[in-house]
């Protein structure tokens, strides 16, 4: 089989998408430093996106598209206010990993 | 060419239908502009706090005159189907409105007293709770999306507003992590609703699940789960309630009073209109899973609670348990149960305001951190008003008679046993044994209160901080709370009236 008979249908998409979601999901759950699990956070986003553009392909509707600037639009102000929090952290602890954040307890 | 475009068809706008949100949205904007124009003058955060009362106010204004407009002529659509103003989104607007008042009304002595004064502090709450409006009007799963973000963004930075201690800022990035984390579940559960039916807004996929049968269900099941999931974390239902504790104890006292009471309302609001206004052919299989959340809530609610030894955390469990009863009113599916949830999230935010407000103004240290139940023996022996009335909050939240909180969980559990069905009974039984489970654990409140130490100078020692005056707006909020907690339970037929005419979408 030649490359080119190779058809890729948005499926090929949202089994990425699908196969992203949960390694960002999983790296939320298992990672202990706050920024990376911020970065999974923004993975899972993408790849939701990634999914909203193949099945807007699929179905040969524009609204799918419209949503991901919404999206994008969303996890910038995320992106502000929660590395906001990191810093004001950072700033009293000189590190920001989840172990250390234990203060809170019961 | 360009002449022969046809020109774009805009959908029609209706401004009043946004009017409360809007209104909201420019206060908070406005807050935003005075700090910037008077930069440190004094009299900034006494603006602030005098313009955001203003600004709530107009909104239940216009609340009000929704009210009767919808109820007269019926729901309002506007935004092509975006926007939906029925009666359901102007009672739980009302809710979320009064709810934030009182937050506000708390937030000013205690921004003073903790050196925490800033203006935007105000603008965060008021651009919050103009999210929340907005979920509660949503017809759109975007919509729902957007208003789920605009809602929970100032919530993070509130809840690490207390930037010199840290528990707050843990509260905060603990918050941050978790929303963060749902918001995009919740996302992938629209894709995936989207990707199945080819449409976002909830009518609209209501329409095309009751004229066409899917080829394969497991898109749209999957979606409608990860929906579920996302809505689960923002009213803390179990097992997704591993934030609220940790959140509600670190966060300043008024917003964790105003997340408790305002942010509950808003996010069952999205719960209810989802599923019974979008799936409604598959009730079949979310019934299950709401089954399944409210059982858990309630048992690990209420058992987890009788393990704490501070009084915020143990608020947040009850909280828990709260939002396993209004779970068990979604369960019920019929109009009986949405007046049940309806009434209960109204007469919920208002035992759980007063329970932190007097926990906001009596705690006995100075930041706010110590809310152990060793701060608070002999409480009410020092202060029997304050005492006093937080017995009588944690009692009503316990749903004992003549408080609303009975009338709440009568109504509950009345939609619950009408539907008669085994596994009906089953949850019942459940929702019985988690309120007499509860009880143990607000009466040790209540005994901590009033029980002395052992010897007169442990007493002079336990509860001994120079004691607090109870400022003016504070007071308020603790009259207007325990008054409307003791009315709902000796008067209700007003409420329950109001809460049946707002079920209808």
């Amino acid at each position: 089989m030649t490359l080119a008979a190779l058809e890729i249908t948005p499926s090929y998409y949202l089994v990425l998408a699908a196969m992203l979601f949960t390694i960002g999901s999983v790296g939320v759950l298992t990672r202990r430093n706050v920024l990376v699990m911020f970065m999974c956070v923004e993975l899972m986003l993408n790849a939701v996106n990634l999914s909203f553009v193949a099945f807007a392909k699929a179905l040969d509707d524009i609204t799918g598209q419209v949503i991901v600037f919404f999206v994008l639009v969303v996890a910038a102000a995320e992106v502000a206010v929660g590395l906001a929090i990191i810093v004001a952290i950072f700033r009293r602890r000189r590190h920001a990993t989840a172990d250390d954040l234990q203060a809170l307890r019961g | 060419m360009i002449a022969a475009a046809v020109p774009i068809e805009t959908p029609s706008v209706d401004l009043w239908a946004i009017a409360p949100i809007m209104a909201l949205v420019a206060t908070g904007v406005g807050i935003v502009l005075l700090r910037a124009l008077l930069r440190r003058h004094a009299a900034v955060t006494p603006a602030a706090f005098g313009l955001s009362i203003v600004g709530l106010l107009v909104a239940a204004g216009l609340l009000v005159r929704q009210w009767n407009l919808v109820r007269d002529d019926g729901p309002l659509t506007s935004f092509a189907g975006l926007v939906r103003v029925d009666p359901f989104a102007v009672f739980l607007g009302i809710v979320v409105v009064a709810a934030t008042l009182a937050g506000v009304l708390l937030s000013y002595s205690y921004l003073r007293r903790e050196g925490l004064e800033a203006p935007e502090y105000f603008a965060l709450i008021l651009l919050s709770a103009s999210g929340m409006l907005m979920m509660t009007t949503a017809n759109d799963l975007i919509v729902v999306f957007m208003a789920l973000e605009v809602l929970s963004i100032p919530l993070y930075v509130l809840a690490a507003f207390d930037r010199r201690r840290l528990r707050s800022q843990e509260a905060g990035l603990k918050y941050f992590v978790l929303g963060a984390f749902s918001s995009a579940v919740f996302l992938y559960g629209i894709a995936l609703t989207y990707g199945a039916t080819g449409t976002t807004s909830l009518t609209g996929i209501a329409t095309f699940l009751s004229q066409n049968t899917l080829f394969e269900q497991g898109t749209l099941l999957m979606g409608l789960a990860l929906l579920l999931v996302g809505l689960g974390f923002k009213v803390a239902a179990v097992p997704f309630h591993m934030w609220t504790p940790d959140v509600y104890q670190g966060a300043p006292t008024p917003v964790t009073a105003f997340m408790a009471a305002a942010t509950k309302a808003a996010a069952f609001a999205a719960i209810l209109r989802i599923v019974t206004t979008a799936f409604p052919q598959y009730r079949d299989d979310w019934r299950p899973i709401i089954w399944v959340l409210a059982a858990l809530s309630m048992l690990v609610g209420a058992i987890a609670a009788m393990a704490q030894n501070d009084i915020k955390r143990t608020l947040a469990y009850s909280s828990i348990a709260h939002a396993g009863y209004i779970l068990m009113g979604v369960y019920a599916t019929t109009s009986r149960g949405r007046e049940a949830a309806l009434l209960y999230l109204l007469v919920y935010a208002f035992m759980a305001i007063g329970a932190f407000a007097v926990v906001m103004i009596a705690a006995p240290s100075p930041d706010d951190a110590k809310h152990s139940y060793d701060d608070y023996r002999g409480m009410a022996l020092k202060r029997p008003i304050l005492g006093g009335l937080l017995i009588f909050f944690v009692l009503a939240q316990a749903g004992v008679p003549l408080t609303s909180g009975f009338i709440g969980k009568l109504e509950i559990f009345g939609s619950v046993a009408q539907a008669g069905e085994t596994r009906d009974y089953i949850l019942l039984v459940i929702g019985v044994v988690s309120a007499v489970i509860a009880f143990a654990f607000y009466l040790r409140i209540a005994y901590t209160l009033v029980t002395a130490p052992d010897d007169e100078a442990a007493l002079e020692s336990a509860y001994s901080t120079t004691p607090r005056r109870v400022d003016g707006w504070t007071g308020l909020v603790l009259f207007a709370a325990a008054a409307l907690t003791l009315v709902i339970g000796l008067v209700p037929g007003t409420f329950i009236h109001f809460a049946r005419d707002a079920v209808f979408f």
